[in-house]
């Protein structure tokens, strides 16, 4: 599936000061059963977001309508636990682009990136500061400068991403593109190893 | 030539190319595959136009969707009996061995792959889940994998990934009566968090560890992903080669010389260097029991749950919504708080040993009244060994009933749900919130500790069984 290119972001952002959300709150196991990677979205969150009848729980900061935007604030350790690529499926079908934490888990990190959403990881002070800030705070997301700033106190950040990884994301390339390209490559070693 | 890792051995004997500033190119010696994390991949190799490079590397078996009653009938869920008739349809389509349901094979993934001898020492072993990290008892480098890495390693046998840390956890001494592998492992995650081995490869070394059984090694790997840990690892040696020895994979006859000859040298040189090491004490782990909603949040059984003030000032929100979730209160005693479900199976703890562990504890006793128990066997090989040595007589004379294999309760995609507000003591390995069921409040510990509170009821410490 081709991932869209990244640009540069500023957009207001969602804030979820919870430190340590697993996969199975971003999406818990009853909604894999897809053979598909669309609709995760609607149950993004699912059991903060909805009571057991499917109506919205008004206090769950997905259905409070003032907070909206492409960015994701959570508390640190985001993404810890299974490594269901459905969890970066369903922040991907939500609307999000990029997620901001402290922290990430390794699994998630990488399933993030390979489906466009860039993980941002912040200092806790920066983290900090942009969950005590108002409704309407924004932030900018330069992935070409590796910089995030919160435009409401005007303080920058650098963060960090390899290379490929990088350049992957600006040009939408996929990792299975790059490893079919080198098939000649394994190939030999294979042999290598025979 | 400079000292290594054991994990460093591997991983650079794996490692096709480096990208310049970017992951490592990883060759990939076994696939293991389940119906949840894959439809989605071989939907991509289609869309592509190819097929799998190495089916024969390949291994499938439905496990985590698939009910552990009647698995003679058709599945009644309509999605999940297409998501594993999709399973059996793409193995079919590209040539893969499939363990289906009812198939003498058929079980929970990491179960399998090490009883039919496919998990070797010094492989690379991925799966689309993260407790592949079991394979790494074996020494290997086994870790899980996303859907999109999945089909990159289908497409290409390879995977793109960033080299990690390396982290020594040696555990010396011997380990306490009562005390289980699974409270070894627990034990290490309660004091590094569920984040401490994040960005990390860990071996886990020292006579504790030595000393387990293959069974009790596999609990420990496998629950390296609940440190954060990219996986886990031990050394291979007599013991790993006497389990391995005449299963159906493994190699034979002088295959099996020359590879145990191999298999001899997969050790950590003795002046190399790991990012980071820990050394703990066997003698001051007891039995370990988690009350919230993370498995690094546990502590030994007689121990009460942390003050308030034993928190991080930043960390207690989030502390609190964990206790309120579970019903329960800082500093509270956790020996007699109330069970009303037990649930002895997964990849953790569903093994032969876990289950003979549970029934020797019940046996000539009976299930507490009003008390639920799932116990499930991890594969079809181990429902039929629990028969076979009387363990299912046991259980039933005690009131129990040995359902069929398959992940079942762990994660509850399937019926296999503990109803909300319900304390569940759980041989698994998350206990997450909602993780066994919306609303469900789960309990980690071992098999011994299951049976304890499987027979009184409540928060008993197996040591007074």
């Amino acid at each position: 599936m081709p991932i869209d290119k990244f640009v540069t972001i500023e957009s207001t952002y969602v804030p979820l000061p919870i430190e340590n959300v697993d996969t199975d709150q971003i999406i818990p196991a009853r909604f894999l059963k897809s053979t598909t990677k669309e609709g995760f979205g609607d149950n993004l969150f699912a059991d903060w977001r909805y009571n057991k009848d499917g109506s919205p729980k008004a206090d769950f900061v997905l259905n409070k309508p003032e907070y909206k935007g492409e960015v994701l604030v959570a508390g640190k350790n985001f993404g810890s636990g299974s490594s269901r690529e459905h969890a970066a499926w369903a922040i991907r079908g939500y609307g999000f682009k990029v997620v901001v934490s402290s922290f990430f888990a390794d699994i998630f990190q990488n399933n993030s990136l390979n489906n466009g959403v860039l993980p941002v990881i912040v200092s806790e002070k920066f983290l900090q500061e942009l969950f005590e800030a108002g409704i309407d705070n924004k932030v900018n997301v330069n992935l070409k400068e590796q910089t995030i700033t919160n435009l409401g106190n005007g303080k920058s950040e650098s963060f960090e991403i390899n290379s490929y990884k990088k350049n992957c994301l600006i040009n939408g390339y996929d990792d299975i593109d790059y490893l079919l390209n080198i098939k000649d490559e394994i190939a030999s070693y294979e042999l290598s190893r025979a | 030539m400079a000292s290594k890792t054991l994990f460093d051995k591997i991983w650079d004997m794996h490692e096709v190319k480096t990208i310049k500033d970017g992951p490592s190119v990883l060759y990939i010696d076994r696939h293991l595959v389940h119906e949840v994390t894959s439809p989605q991949a071989f939907g991509g190799l289609k869309e592509r136009g190819i097929k799998v490079l190495r089916p024969e590397k390949t291994f499938a078996t439905p496990d985590h969707n698939i009910p552990t009653i009647n698995q003679h009938l058709p599945i009644a869920d309509k999605i999940s009996r297409f998501q594993v008739d999709t399973l059996t349809k793409n193995c079919e389509e590209h040539n893969i061995q499939l363990f289906g349901l009812l198939h003498p094979k058929n079980g929970i993934v990491h179960v399998v792959g090490p009883e039919n001898g496919i998990t070797q020492p010094g492989m690379t072993i991925v799966c689309g889940d993260s407790h592949t990290s079991t394979h790494g008892a074996f020494g290997s480098i086994a870790f899980g994998i996303g859907t999109s890495e999945v089909e990159m390693v289908l497409a290409t046998q390879c995977i793109l990934q960033p080299r990690p840390k390396t982290m020594k956890i040696n555990v010396e001494g011997k380990l306490a009566k009562g005390v289980t592998a699974k409270d070894l492992v627990l034990y290490v995650i309660a004091k590094l968090t569920a984040s401490g081995g994040t960005g990390y490869f860990v071996e886990f070394a020292g006579s504790a560890f030595r000393n387990l059984s293959m069974e009790g090694r596999m609990t420990v790997c496998n629950m390296s992903i609940e440190m954060g840990a990219r996986g886990g690892l031990i050394a291979p040696d007599e013991k790993t080669f006497a389990y391995v020895k005449g299963r159906e994979y493994a190699p034979k006859g002088a295959d099996w010389d020359a590879a145990v000859e191999k298999w001899k040298a997969l050790v950590s040189d003795a002046d190399a260097v790991f990012d980071k090491v820990y050394n703990y004490d066997a003698a001051d782990i007891e039995p370990m029991i988690t009350y919230g909603t993370n498995p690094g949040m546990g502590v030994g059984i007689t121990q009460n749950i942390p003050t308030l003030e034993s928190i991080d000032e930043s960390s207690r929100k989030t502390y609190l919504k964990s206790l309120e979730y579970m019903g329960y209160e800082p500093g509270e005693e956790l020996l007699g708080k109330k069970v009303d479900w037990i649930f002895v199976g997964s990849c953790t703890n569903g093994r032969i040993e876990d289950l003979r562990v549970f029934a020797e504890a019940v046996k000539g006793k009976k299930k507490a009244e009003g008390l639920t128990a799932w116990i499930v066997p991890g594969s079809q090989q181990v429902e039929k060994q629990a028969v076979a040595e009387g363990i299912k007589d046991i259980l039933e004379e005690a009131g129990f009933e040995l359902r069929q294999p398959g992940c079942s309760a762990c994660l509850a995609m399937n019926d296999d749900k503990v109803p909300a507000g319900k304390y569940a003591v759980a041989t698994s390995n998350r206990n997450f919130e909602g993780r066994q069921g919306p609303g469900a409040r789960t309990l980690l510990a071992s098999p011994l500790t299951a049976a304890a509170c499987a027979i009184s009821g409540v928060i008993t410490d197996p040591r007074t069984l």
